[in-house]
Parts: C-alpha cells; sequence; structure tokens
C-alpha cells in the first residue's frame, strides 16, 4: 500500500477511533451500566462519575506504560541477562564488561564534560542575551533570530558546523570557515593577541566568576547573620567543590595556553584532534540550545518586579550590580530549571555526535555507545546496561521535577 | 537595563553593538550552508561561500575548440573562438586576468601572449575570452586543457535543488525521502493531541482518587530518556507483527510526546476559569459535552503550542525512524537519516549535502517563524515555574 495512503488511513482511524472511543464509551456508561433512570438515578450518576475519569484517562495510561513505563523495567531485566545464552540471568556480568571496556569510560569522561560545559554555556549566553536585548528596540527581532537554530534538526546542525570544520590541503583555498582563520596566524603579534593574550583574558574572567559564584553559594553558611535559615547547605556545597574545581582547571590550562606551540599555516583537521573535539561538537549543541535558554529567561526577566530595581538605582548601583545581585537572584529558579532542562537533553545527545564523528577519535558519549552496542555489536546485554546508566544519571532531576512538582500542588 | 534613568550612551552602543555581533554570529553558520547550497561544486571547492558574495579572482578550467572546430590553413590546423563560450560549463560575464596551458605554471602568460605547449601548438589568448590555436598535427577530439585566471561576479544557481529534489539518482534524491519524513510527522503530530487532551481534561478537572500521583507520573516520564525504550519496544513490535515500519514508528512518537502533551494541556487546563465549567455543568452538559464544545476550543493555544513541538521533533528525529522504520531496504528512509548516509558517502560534495541539510531545514524554519508566538508560550508554560 502506497505509505501516504496508509498514513491518511491511519489518521481517519487515529482520529476517528479516538473520538468513537471517548463518544462510544461515554454513551455506554451512561445509558447502558449506569443509566441515570429507574429507582437507582441519583447512585447510577454518582458511580458513572466516578468511572469517567478512567475513561478519559484509559488511552494516555495505556500508552504512558506500554512507551515508557514497561520499557524501563524490560531495560532493566535485560541489563541482567545475557542474549547469547538464550537470556539467561547473569546478574552484573553486563556491567561488569561495561565497566572494563576503555570506549565506556571515555563515553563518561566526554559526557561529564559535555555536561559541565554545554548547559553552562547555553544558559550563560542565553542571559547574556536576555539581558542585552531587554530594552533595546530591535530586541524581538534579535531574539527570533537566535532562536532560530531550535527548528533546526541536529543532523542539519551537523552539516552545517561541518561546513565551518571544513579542511583543505594548504595550498588551495579553505572552504571552511574555521581553517580560513586558522590560516591567517603567522606566530606574529596578531596570533599571539588572538590565541594567547585573548584566551588569557577569558580564562581569567571565567576563573573570577566561578569563584565568584564559588564564594556567593558558601558564605550563608560561614556567617549566619541575622536569623536568615541557609537552603541546600550539601547542594551548596557540591556547587563550591565544583566551582573551586573548575577555578583550578582555567588556571591550570592558562599554563598550557602559553606553553602551547600550535601548527602555524597547517591546515586543522578539527574533528580529528583528541579531546579539543569534543568542543567543537558541543559548539552545535550550545548554538542550538541558547536561544531556548533565552527565551525562557527573557521571559523571567520581564517578570521582576519593577520596584526592585528601581530602588537598586536611587541606591547607586550601577548596571552590573543591579545584574548581579538584584536580577540574577530573583531569577534563580528559572536559571535552574533551564540548567536542568539542557542537561537533560544533553544526557540524550546522540545525533550530532553519530553523524559528525559517529564517536571516532575519542569523541564517544554514552547514548552513541549505547547505539553502537544495541545494533552495531548486536549486544542486547551490554547495551541496556549503559541505558540504565543513562537513567541513572537522570533520576535526580527526575526526582528534582516531582518533588517540585508536587509541591506546587499543594 | 536602567537606561529608564538615563545611563551613559557609550554603554547604549556598546549593547546595540555587542547584540548585533552575537546575531550575526547565530546567523552565520546557517547562512553559511544556505549560500552554499546555490554554488556549483567548481564555485564551493574554489572558494569560502563568504567570497561569494564579491567579485573574486578564481582559476577556471576551460577547453579550446577540437577537431572539430579547427580548420586546416597553409599545412597548419587553426582553432578560433571564444575560450569562454566553447566549454561545457564556462561561465559568463567574467574579466580575464592572466592565464596558463598547464596545472604546475597556472598564470604563467598575460593577455595577448602567446603560449607553447610544446609539441608545436601554441595559444594566444585576448582579454574578451577570444583565442587563436595552432597546432601543426590534427588536434584531439576534445580541445586542449586551458588554465584561465579571472575575476568572477557573484554567480549562483539552483541547478543543486534542481538535481536534489527532482533530477537526482540514488542518495542524491531527497522527494523520496521528504514524502516518507512527512508520511511519519502527520500522524505522529495528531494522534497524541487527541489522547492527550481528554487525559489532561480528566487530570485537571475532574475529581477522583490518585489524581495527583497520576500527575506526578507524568512530570516524572517528562525526562525518562526514550534510549531505553529502543530495544523492549521493538522486541514488542516483532513479538505483535508491526515489526518495522510506519506504523512502529507512529506508535513510538505518539508513546514519546504522550507525557510532554499531557504535561503542557494539563497546565492549560487547570488555568481556564472555573466558572465556565460549573455553569455548564449546572446547565446540565456531560463531561464529554464540556470537553468538546468549552474546553478544546479554548485550549487552542495550548494545542498549537504540543503540534509544534511535536512536529519539530517528529521531522527532526533521527533516533526513533532508524530503530522503528527504516528496515534493510532502505525504502522507507527519513530526510535526516538519508543525510547522514551523504555525510559519510559524499562528504566532499557540499553541493549535494548543503542543498539535501536545507530542504530538510527548510520546512521547519518555516513553521518556526510562522508559529514562534505559538513555540514560545509553550516553552514558557513546560518549564517557567
Amino acid at each position: 500500500m502506497n505509505p501516504a495512503l496508509q498514513g491518511l488511513i491511519t489518521i481517519l482511524v487515529g482520529v476517528g477511533g479516538c473520538v468513537g472511543y471517548f463518544y462510544f464509551s461515554n454513551q455506554i456508561l451512561d445509558k447502558v451500566i449506569f443509566p441515570a433512570k429507574g429507582p437507582k438515578a441519583g447512585d447510577n450518576i454518582n458511580r458513572a462519575n466516578q468511572v469517567r475519569p478512567w475513561l478519559f484517562l484509559f488511552p494516555a495510561i495505556f500508552a504512558l506504560g506500554l512507551y515508557l513505563g514497561y520499557p524501563v523495567i524490560e531495560t532493566l531485566r535485560l541489563s541482567l541477562t545475557d542474549r547469547a545464552q538464550g537470556g539467561a540471568f547473569v546478574g552484573f556480568a553486563n556491567y561488569n564488561q561495561m565497566m572494563a571496556e576503555p570506549k565506556f569510560w571515555e563515553a563518561i569522561r566526554n559526557n561529564m564534560l559535555w555536561l559541565i560545559v554545554v548547559p553552562a554555556a547555553s544558559t550563560g549566553f542565553g542571559l547574556l542575551v536576555a539581558q542585552l536585548t531587554d530594552r533595546i528596540s530591535w530586541g524581538n527581532i534579535a531574539k527570533s533570530l537566535i532562536f532560530m537554530p531550535m527548528a533546526i534538526s541536529f543532523v542539519g546542525a551537523s552539516v552545517i558546523f561541518k561546513l565551518i570544520y571544513d579542511a583543505r590541503p594548504a595550498e588551495t583555498a579553505q572552504i571552511g570557515i574555521l581553517n580560513a582563520i586558522w590560516m591567517q596566524f603567522d606566530a606574529g603579534f596578531g596570533s599571539l593577541f588572538v590565541l594567547q593574550l585573548l584566551p588569557t583574558i577569558v580564562l581569567l574572567g571565567f576563573a573570577a566568576i566561578v569563584g565568584y559564584t564559588a564564594y556567593v553559594l558558601v558564605s550563608p553558611i560561614i556567617d549566619r547573620e541575622g536569623q536568615r535559615s541557609v537552603s541546600f547547605i550539601p547542594l551548596r556545597l557540591i556547587g563550591a567543590l565544583l566551582g573551586v574545581w573548575l577555578v583550578w582547571m582555567s588556571l591550570s590550562s592558562l599554563i598550557g595556553v602559553w606553553t602551547a606551540n600550535p601548527p602555524y599555516g597547517e591546515p586543522q583537521q578539527w574533528l580529528t584532534l583528541p579531546f579539543w573535539n569534543n568542543f567543537f561538537l558541543m559548539v552545535v549543541l550550545i548554538w542550538i540550545q541558547t536561544g531556548f535558554a533565552m527565551v525562557i529567561l527573557s521571559a523571567a526577566l520581564r517578570g521582576i518586579p519593577e520596584e526592585t530595581i528601581e530602588a537598586a538605582i536611587i541606591d547607586g548601583a550601577n548596571p552590573f550590580q543591579i545584574f548581579f545581585k538584584i536580577k540574577v537572584p530573583q531569577i534563580m529558579g528559572t536559571i535552574v530549571v533551564v540548567w536542568t532542562t539542557i542537561t537533560i537533553t544533553v544526557l540524550k545527545v546522540f545525533d550530532i555526535v553519530f553523524a559528525m564523528t559517529n564517536g571516532q577519535w575519542e569523541t564517544q558519549v554514552l547514548a552513541n555507545y549505547m547505539y553502537d552496542k544495541l545494533f552495531r555489536a548486536n549486544d542486547w546485554g551490554v547495551g541496556s546496561a549503559s541505558a540504565m546508566v543513562i537513567m541513572l544519571l537522570v533520576t535526580p532531576i527526575l526526582v528534582w521535577n516531582v518533588y517540585n512538582a508536587r509541591k506546587e500542588m499543594r | 537595563m536602567s537606561d529608564t534613568v538615563g545611563t551613559k550612551s557609550a554603554l547604549g552602543w556598546a549593547v546595540h553593538i555587542s547584540v548585533a555581533a552575537l546575531v550575526l554570529l547565530w546567523l552565520f553558520p546557517t547562512v553559511g550552508l544556505l549560500i552554499s547550497s546555490f554554488r556549483t561544486a567548481d564555485q564551493i571547492s574554489a572558494s569560502g561561500w563568504w567570497a561569494s558574495l564579491s567579485t573574486s579572482e578564481q582559476v577556471i578550467q576551460v577547453r579550446t575548440g577540437g577537431r572539430d572546430a579547427a580548420s586546416e590553413q597553409d599545412g597548419v590546423f587553426v582553432v578560433q573562438g571564444n575560450i569562454l563560450t566553447d566549454g561545457e560549463d564556462a561561465p559568463g560575464a567574467v574579466e580575464i586576468v592572466d592565464y596558463g596551458v598547464s596545472s604546475r605554471a597556472i598564470g604563467a602568460y598575460q593577455i595577448g601572449e602567446t603560449a607553447e605547449f610544446g609539441d608545436g601548438e601554441t595559444l594566444t589568448l585576448n582579454a574578451d575570452g577570444t583565442y587563436l590555436y595552432t597546432s601543426v598535427e590534427e588536434p584531439g577530439r576534445r580541445g586542449q586543457r586551458v588554465f584561465v585566471t579571472a575575476l568572477l561576479p557573484p554567480d549562483f544557481t539552483t541547478e543543486n535543488y534542481q538535481t536534489v529534489l527532482f533530477s537526482g539518482t540514488g542518495q542524491d534524491n531527497m522527494a523520496k525521502a521528504f514524502f516518507n519524513t512527512l508520511t511519519v510527522v502527520i500522524p505522529a503530530t495528531i494522534i497524541p493531541i487527541l489522547i492527550a487532551a481528554f487525559a489532561a481534561y480528566a487530570l485537571a478537572w475532574m475529581e477522583f482518587p490518585g489524581r495527583a500521583l497520576l500527575i506526578a507520573a507524568v512530570v516524572g516520564l517528562l525526562v525518562v530518556p526514550l534510549q531505553l525504550a529502543l530495544i523492549p519496544l521493538l522486541q514488542l513490535h516483532n513479538a505483535v507483527g508491526i515489526g518495522k515500519g510506519y506504523l512502529g514508528v507512529w506508535l513510538a512518537h505518539t508513546g514519546f510526546g504522550l507525557p510532554l502533551a499531557i504535561y503542557l494541556l494539563r497546565n492549560y487546563m487547570v488555568g481556564l476559569p472555573r466558572d465556565i465549567i460549573e455553569n455548564a455543568r449546572v446547565d446540565g452538559a456531560t463531561d464529554f459535552q464540556i470537553f468538546v464544545r468549552i474546553i478544546l476550543p479554548l485550549s487552542f493555544p495550548a494545542l498549537a503550542s504540543f503540534a509544534i513541538f511535536q512536529f519539530l521533533w517528529t521531522w527532526n528525529d533521527l533516533l526513533v525512524a532508524l530503530v522503528f522504520l527504516i528496515d534493510a531496504t532502505g525504502e522507507t528512509t527519513v530526510m535526516t537519516r538519508q543525510i547522514v548516509e551523504l555525510l559519510g558517502t559524499r562528504g566532499g560534495n557540499w553541493e549535494i549535502l548543503a542543498t539535501a541539510a536545507f530542504v530538510s531545514i527548510a520546512v521547519p524554519l518555516a513553521v518556526f517563524f510562522a508559529m514562534q508566538r505559538y513555540l514560545v508560550r509553550g516553552l514558557l508554560a513546560g518549564s517557567v515555574k
């Protein structure tokens, strides 16, 4: 059958089936099972109303259970069995086998890098753009253009960035913009400025911001003036430790910036440079996710009560103080939501790596590792085990979201 | 920021400039692909796309006329003509800088100079492209190669789109994959909406035990990675006889889209005015009537938001299609999958790649710009608390 025709029939059957189901199940409930007449009319109406929600919910609960609930359990079971032995229970053998693979640890390491860099950069850029466009006349156009990559598929974005990273032999014209710029560097003052001075400033600035954030997180714990209770002490400590580690990382990479001896005049295959290629892949996701962060943070900035800002201005605060001390604390909740949402996207990132490097040159990530195991090596045990690792990493966010949702409903 | 109370205009300018820089930075990659898709393969490999917007100096390879164009005069074979129009793909409207007759000595001769091929052949090229070619022996069928360095004005073509959409063969032709994608997307967008709308109404406006628990479950399922579902569901589909195919991918997309659909719609429906619904109840309307006559029409913005999300997600999806749809025959391949294959096999053919990618990007972009309002509203309803 022609797929288009099949599609049309499916739409008709699907939509008609849904409408028919809801209509007739309600009719049967009201007219046949619990008719609203006769001696027990009142009872029947009440009973029908008790059953009705489940009629409305049944298709959704069925689909959710079958397509999301059941697979979680089944994947857990599969991760404990071995397909080659006819599905025999093997305990944690798959997990042990996975832990022994260097590719798995490479994927974990890369995933951790992705988890730190992408949410931080996307949220940071998003906040920056949201703040900058807040009061300018063409802000909406600017936001709409920066938001645009959200509509582009990961695969399409991969093609876009592959063109940027393209490398041609040194004697021919470079058609990738990154190499075209790279070929301009010649170890002179210009390259010293762009490749060493500028990164130094950026790294120092980054270290300063992270250090300040860590300080802000810890300071309420250290000096508890007044009776203000401090919430989330463990979270604050973890955040602060992470901050210290990031400061250390950025300061130690400063040495690298000044001691490196880059190969000037040679076009680089950016996607095959170990370690750094991860960042070239992350840029794709940051490019896509910044728009998302911007839209949400921009709405949050608009929601800040005007009086707080006016009061700060009257008290003589400068624009930076207003931003960091008045605005950011008020939208902290939204920043956390944006951060966690992007974190989940990052954990599931598959298409970008699959299309651009397929995990070669040390760019493997968990989702692609899992796909490799499931569909190339046909090893369902280890594949399911790595899927469970992804699930495990998502779980804290899941619990946090559910906790917040329940809190709101009360 | 605080412009309201009169900040220095220098800061204002800095804001304008940095926003402009950021916007350009964000647009730059997409623009590059768009422009590349309108250039020929030769143009793409001769210069970066940013150079195509202005007149650029390029080496083009052309041929003199061959045996058929030659005439014998005084014992030598002579070919006369215009080098820029004789060849198969020589561009018009160019200005010649210099030329050469060997790939190792491009630009060895000035205009008007006579070049020697070394075996009794000579060539004289004029600025307007006319040339005089002489040879002692009878020329070959295809004529001699000439490397002309020329100033080319911006030149674009829609030939790539012709190839990718209509005339291309095999992997180069995206038409089939385009319709396959469309076939996946439309049912996968419409079906979850209805199921979710009924469920959302129940969760928002009906009282029953376990409601809070169900809402919490939906919130939890929102973040469950669909990676977990691949193998169990594929097994299930094989067991019940669906196998790999459209039905499987429609069902999978429906299942994966439901949590967001229910969540978005419920959040919206809860905010609808209670009076309307209670008045309708008092007037004797059943829940089914309330839902169809009142809730559905009022919830249109939320329905549109989710429809856009689901459309973008299913159109751009690769993983679900790979697992549930595309079988060994490859008859049902979707665009994302075909582009990934092109990246592998035709990684250097940017004219095909760029055009294929842009064909797949164009539809979501159009939807995005047309319905941005609903998309933003949906995002805000989905995450801001």
